[in-house]
């Protein structure tokens, strides 16, 4: 990959906000470049949307995230594709993927209370009939998402002037 | 009663930095520029290995000149990063920080009246450890038109017949100006010339910014009379750990673990196997780091062009070296103002040497924010002080 491109993901990585003039201060580039390197990236789908990292708790909405572990049988010629897709257009599904291991796909889902994701489970999930089983795990203590601690550091404790 | 004191080490000034210090300590809502250390805190799966080995009861005294397996990692480093080879036992000495190595290496080698020249701005510590090892200080001051690098017209110019060392301190503390293999070149031949030996204290050598860093040691000849300081303390932002290493001829090391071994024993055990993890695993982390770094140093170079203030584009450390001579006063004066009206700490370049009086040197070990919000003062305090005149 270009220099340029990989330099401008691993900022906009951590840093969605970021303003053009600026990220172009700090990676030595012209403002235009960015502006152009961004669109095409946009456009050829490497850069795939812009989110923010929000602790719910803290903003005094109550989340319930629960990961779920699903055994599907495999469907002739498709594998999983199909089954996993279906899973994907629930909106409460934030992410679904294809594991290797003990069971064939992970589900995170954001819901609002318990009974509202176990609903989920029983009455969406287990009656598909490529769905052997399930797992739910409820997810109770969020220490670091996305690359970011969401515990909060101390102050450092560096001496202010030192040669 | 009799004096208690030796003449030589009163005659000696305190660091000129630790009354900024002081006076700093008492405003809890300054900001300070002022660290010569990394913000990073040292990367975990070197804390990780540092705690390990105390769980395994590694408390006890290294050999002398360090872990055998220690020295064997920093002579593979060595050898990839600055193309020079060393024997893992008989050239390498790991030190209690480079500075150690500064201390022990002048001892060394100095016998009373030698003389050793030390380019300023740099570092405090060249200047007192010299004096401490009976040697003759001979400072060489160096030119912001050069970019603070030293030329070998400078060097030629400042040798006589008792000149033995030259200090040669790239990436530079204070200015952050870097040495290239061609600004190297010409010096080579004005050392052999005089047969003098080197001082190369690399402890920055992880961060430059445009090329890589070159070691004089590389240069045919050079490795015989040189010695390299280096350590963990920048690169990997380790400075607590205490940990640094020196290479170079057996003849001077040997003598160099002799001194060591009476005053100091050993390096810190736990620091030691720690380090070895931080050599082995971790360019990705320091990687990392030098990105941030650099994106700093990028940042502040446009606000200072923004500003109108002059200065150099320093390509090592984590130092940028503004020049504040249009404002016609001395870096103390000016670094206390701008404590005083905008509680932003600098370090006047004057702590130095002389020949950094005229600027300022400004740590961009901080995080963007806080050198936003840093920044922004420094400019509403040049703003003021142009509009005085």
């Amino acid at each position: 990959m270009q220099d340029n491109r990989k330099q401008i993901l691993k900022y906009l990585e951590t840093n969605s906000k970021a303003d053009l003039g600026e990220l172009a201060v700090l990676l030595g580039l012209e403002e235009a470049e960015v502006a152009n390197e961004i669109a095409d990236m946009e456009k050829e789908k490497i850069i795939c949307g812009y989110h923010t990292l929000i602790d719910w708790d803290k903003a005094g909405d109550d989340r319930l995230n629960a990961l779920i572990e699903v055994r599907v049988t495999p469907q002739r010629e498709r594998g999983f594709d199909r089954t996993a897709e279906r899973i994907c257009n629930y909106p409460e599904v934030s992410a679904t993927y294809l594991i290797s291991g003990g069971y064939d796909l992970l589900i995170t889902l954001e819901g609002r209370t318990l009974l509202e994701v176990s609903r989920f489970v029983s009455e969406k999930l287990a009656p598909v009939d490529e769905i052997i089983s399930t797992t739910t795990h409820f997810i109770l203590k969020k220490y670091k998402d996305h690359g970011t601690m969401m515990t909060h550091k101390s102050k450092s404790e560096r001496i202010p002037v030192t040669p | 009663m009799r004096n208690p004191l030796s003449k030589k080490i009163v005659s000696i000034e305190p660091s000129g930095i630790r009354k900024f210090f002081d006076i700093v300590s008492e405003m809890p809502d300054a900001i300070s520029l002022g660290v010569g250390e990394p913000d990073f805190d040292t990367p975990w799966r070197i804390r990780e290995e540092g705690i390990y080995s105390l769980e395994r009861g590694r408390t006890f005294y290294t050999s002398n000149a360090g872990l055998k397996d220690l020295k064997k990692e920093i002579c593979r480093y060595l050898a990839g990063k600055i193309q020079v080879k060393y024997s893992f036992n008989s050239e390498v000495i790991v030190t209690v920080g480079g500075s150690e190595g500064i201390d022990i290496a002048l001892r060394a080698m100095l016998d009373p009246g030698d003389e050793v020249l030390i380019p300023q701005p740099c570092y405090v510590s060249y200047l007192p450890c010299v004096v401490l090892a009976d040697g003759v200080p001979v400072v060489i001051p160096l030119q912001q038109k050069n970019e603070f690098k030293l030329t070998a017209e400078e060097l030629e110019a400042a040798i006589t017949p008792k000149t033995k060392i030259l200090v040669l301190p790239f990436p530079n503390n204070p200015t952050g100006a870097i040495m290239t293999k061609e600004d190297l070149e010409p010096l080579v031949e004005v050392i052999k010339k005089h047969d003098l030996f080197v001082l190369s204290d690399e402890i920055y050598s992880e961060l430059t910014y445009k090329s890589d860093h070159v070691s004089i040691a590389v240069f045919p000849g050079m490795k015989e009379r040189t010695l390299v300081i280096n350590g963990f303390s920048k690169g990997f932002a380790m400075t607590g750990w205490r940990l640094g290493y020196v290479c170079g001829p057996e003849e001077i090391i040997t003598q160099m673990v002799k001194i060591h071994q009476y005053a100091i024993l050993c390096a810190p055990t736990n620091s030691q196997y720690a380090a070895i993890e931080g050599l082995k695993n971790c360019s990705d982390e320091v990687q990392e780091m030098r990105t941030a770094y650099n994106q700093r140093r990028r940042y502040l170079m446009h606000e200072f062009k923004r500003m109108r203030l002059d200065c150099f584009e320093p390509f090592g450390a984590f130092y940028v070296f503004p020049s504040i001579q249009e404002f016609g006063m001395s870096s103390e004066e000016f670094a206390t103002r701008l404590l005083g009206e905008e509680k932003v700490a600098v370090v006047p370049g004057s702590a130095f040497g002389e020949s950094g009086e005229g600027y300022i040197r400004i740590s961009y070990a901080y995080s963007l924010e806080d050198l936003k919000e840093a920044i922004g003062r420094v400019g509403r305090f040049v703003d003021r002080l142009r509009n005085e005149v």
